[in-house]
């Protein structure tokens, strides 16, 4: 902004936006319908247009092209609601009291209202051969290309973590018929997202459909083995290469934060209304630590629509209203080569009634509440119909009655508990 | 006049005329399984309940959509489904806190009731009148908020 612009703009409350993914594009686009004459700055620290990163796997299918993957598709979007996008700029230091911050081209900015939606990054293995050419993380549209590159028809891949993305880019690297093995270090697929159950099934359906699924396994290393690559396991076997993409989770981005005064934990930590500890910053997406909506405690969910709701909350809360954020629901939804699967909430229960019901590909697990007749956690494999109102009877605490233990011995039925307690 | 779908599940009989319209409309075969309005027959108490898609003001599918393929029909206020957008990635169907976002694995794309542009076929189909297309500010409407609203909880105040 020039010094003209500037002054004509002294009027006006200045917001800047750390971030441009789904948490930073959404509260951008909230604050300006909030506070129609703000200044608003969206910083992202990569080159291209504001993108969704969940979009990526259906690049690499070929479904969609790069500008399929941005978040919005008119390209004139940003520009027309008055955002100000500064891309490929990174933010290196925040001045709380200053009400001022440092980007990586020297350049400072001042700002009234600051949102820190920073995301996360892949996290990196504790092993050797990380940076050899031909081992990539799949996180970014830039990693996207490369592995486009290399994952050819035929083409020997290993993919390194059977979390909730790294089965997604399975999906995704399957579909383009590489011979592919996926090693996972827990005893199951997306350990953190399924149970026993589940995650066995989503294994044996992998495999059945020529996918190598080496769980309880672990990669010690990544040696150069000309003409490519060698992934050494513990035990001693090598597995030849010519890919290796690298999914052992994300982290919050949150090292440029080290020495603001601003409260850390795992992530940013914010309070009701997605404040954090300093007045007049906020947080928001996957490097922020907000309450959990069953058990209240703080955590971090990095998910999509956890990202777009605080975007919401916390650009309402910038532009001067009111608005508590009622807690994040845990929630994933994958299709593993044509079988899907969700969870929701605490599926890992807390102590209440349970029940599992297992129908050939089919799944279905419900969790109760320990000490009252309402839905905190679902898992499902194989359906895929009304699954959202397993989020509705988490969100609404509703009190199930006999409901309860028509669930309890009929789970299918949980769309039928849900309309049959609307109270219509 | 914004109208919206107003559904009285007491004037119900479960003739399901409504799920044939509905698949008929917007999947072109009689296919009640196809259907976005979905009759629920609670047998044991001889109710049947019309269910389908609120058009909610959260818009939670709409939010949750990572590439913008969910968009508000001015005319109608209906959320709806951009099929050359859409992906297939899901997020939408465990985002609706009502259930009303589905996946249909032939297409790859979410399916929802997109109010058939206006003049809803399924009200169209309904001999007793539980489902109806009504303007907005009828008590009706009310009561769809306040079922809407019992997934919302409280604390959804516009910002």
């Amino acid at each position: 902004m020039d010094a003209g612009a500037r002054r004509l703009r002294d009027f006006a409350m200045h917001y800047v936006i750390i971030g441009a993914g789904p948490a930073g594009v959404t509260a951008a686009e909230a604050i300006r319908q909030g506070d129609p004459g703000g200044a608003i700055s969206l910083i992202g620290d990569e080159p291209e247009a504001p993108y969704s990163r969940m979009a990526i796997p259906y690049l690499l299918t070929g479904q969609i092209d790069e500008a399929g993957t941005h978040l919005r598709p008119a390209v004139d979007h940003y520009a027309r609601l008055g955002i100000d996008t500064l891309s490929g700029c990174r933010v290196t230091n925040i001045d709380p009291l200053g009400h001022q911050l440092s980007l990586d081209d020297g350049r400072r900015r001042g700002f009234d209202r600051l949102l820190i939606a920073t995301g996360s990054h892949p996290s990196r293995p504790p092993i050797d051969g990380l940076d050899l050419p031909g081992v990539h993380h799949c996180w970014t549209l830039d990693d996207a290309r490369r592995i486009a590159a290399l994952a050819k028809p035929g083409a020997k891949v290993v993919l390194m973590g059977a979390g909730f993305v790294g089965t997604i880019v399975l999906e995704a690297l399957a579909r383009r018929r590489v011979a592919l093995t996926v090693v996972e270090m827990g005893d199951r697929m997306v350990p953190r997202m399924m149970d026993d159950i589940a995650g066995t099934m989503l294994k044996r359906w992998c495999e059945s459909r020529g996918v190598a699924v080496r769980t309880s396994t672990r990669i010690v290393g990544i040696d150069a083995q000309a003409p490519s690559l060698g992934v050494r396991l513990e035990g001693g076997e090598t597995l030849p290469a010519d890919l290796v993409v690298v999914s052992t989770g994300v982290r919050p981005n949150l090292d440029f934060l080290a020495g603001s005064g601003i409260a850390t934990a795992e992530g940013v930590l914010v309070d009701d209304h997605l404040q954090t500890n300093m007045p007049g910053i906020y947080a928001a997406g996957d490097v922020c630590q907000s309450a959990d909506m069953v058990s209240g405690a703080a955590e971090v969910h990095a998910i999509q629509p956890t990202a777009a709701e605080h975007g919401r909350v916390a650009a309402a809360n910038m532009v001067g209203n009111d608005l508590p954020f009622i807690g994040s629901l845990n929630m994933n939804v994958l299709d593993t080569l044509g079988l899907v699967s969700t969870s929701f909430g605490h599926w890992q229960g807390n102590g209440g009634s349970s029940v599992r019901h297992q129908d050939g590909w089919r799944y279905l697990r419900l969790e109760f509440d320990h000490a009252e007749d309402r839905l905190i956690g679902a898992q499902t494999v194989g359906l895929t119909e009304h699954v959202g109102v397993l989020r509705g009877l988490i969100q609404s605490k509703r009190r199930l009655g006999p409901w309860k233990d028509i669930l309890m011995s009929h789970p299918e039925q949980f769309m039928q508990g849900y309309v049959a307690t609307v109270g219509v | 006049m914004q109208k919206a779908l107003l559904i009285t599940p007491q004037l119900c009989t479960g003739c399901r005329q409504c799920e044939m319209a509905c698949s008929y409309e917007k999947e072109g075969v009689f296919n009640p399984a196809r259907s976005r309005i979905r009759v629920f027959d609670f047998h044991a108490e001889a109710r049947f309940v019309p269910y389908t898609c609120t058009q909610c003001d959260q818009a939670w599918c709409k939010s949750a959509c990572p590439v913008d393929a969910i968009q508000i029909d001015f005319a109608t206020g209906a959320k709806v489904v951009y099929e050359n957008r859409c992906v297939g990635c899901k997020v939408c169907t465990i985002a609706c806190p009502f259930g009303t976002v589905n996946y249909n694995a032939d297409t790859g794309k979410v399916v929802k009731c997109d109010l058939c542009g206006g003049d809803p076929a399924c009200a169209k189909a309904c001999p007793t009148r539980a489902i109806t297309y009504v303007d907005a500010e009828q008590t009706g409407y009310d009561k769809m908020r306040v079922w809407a609203m019992k997934t919302d909880t409280a604390h959804q105040a516009q910002a």
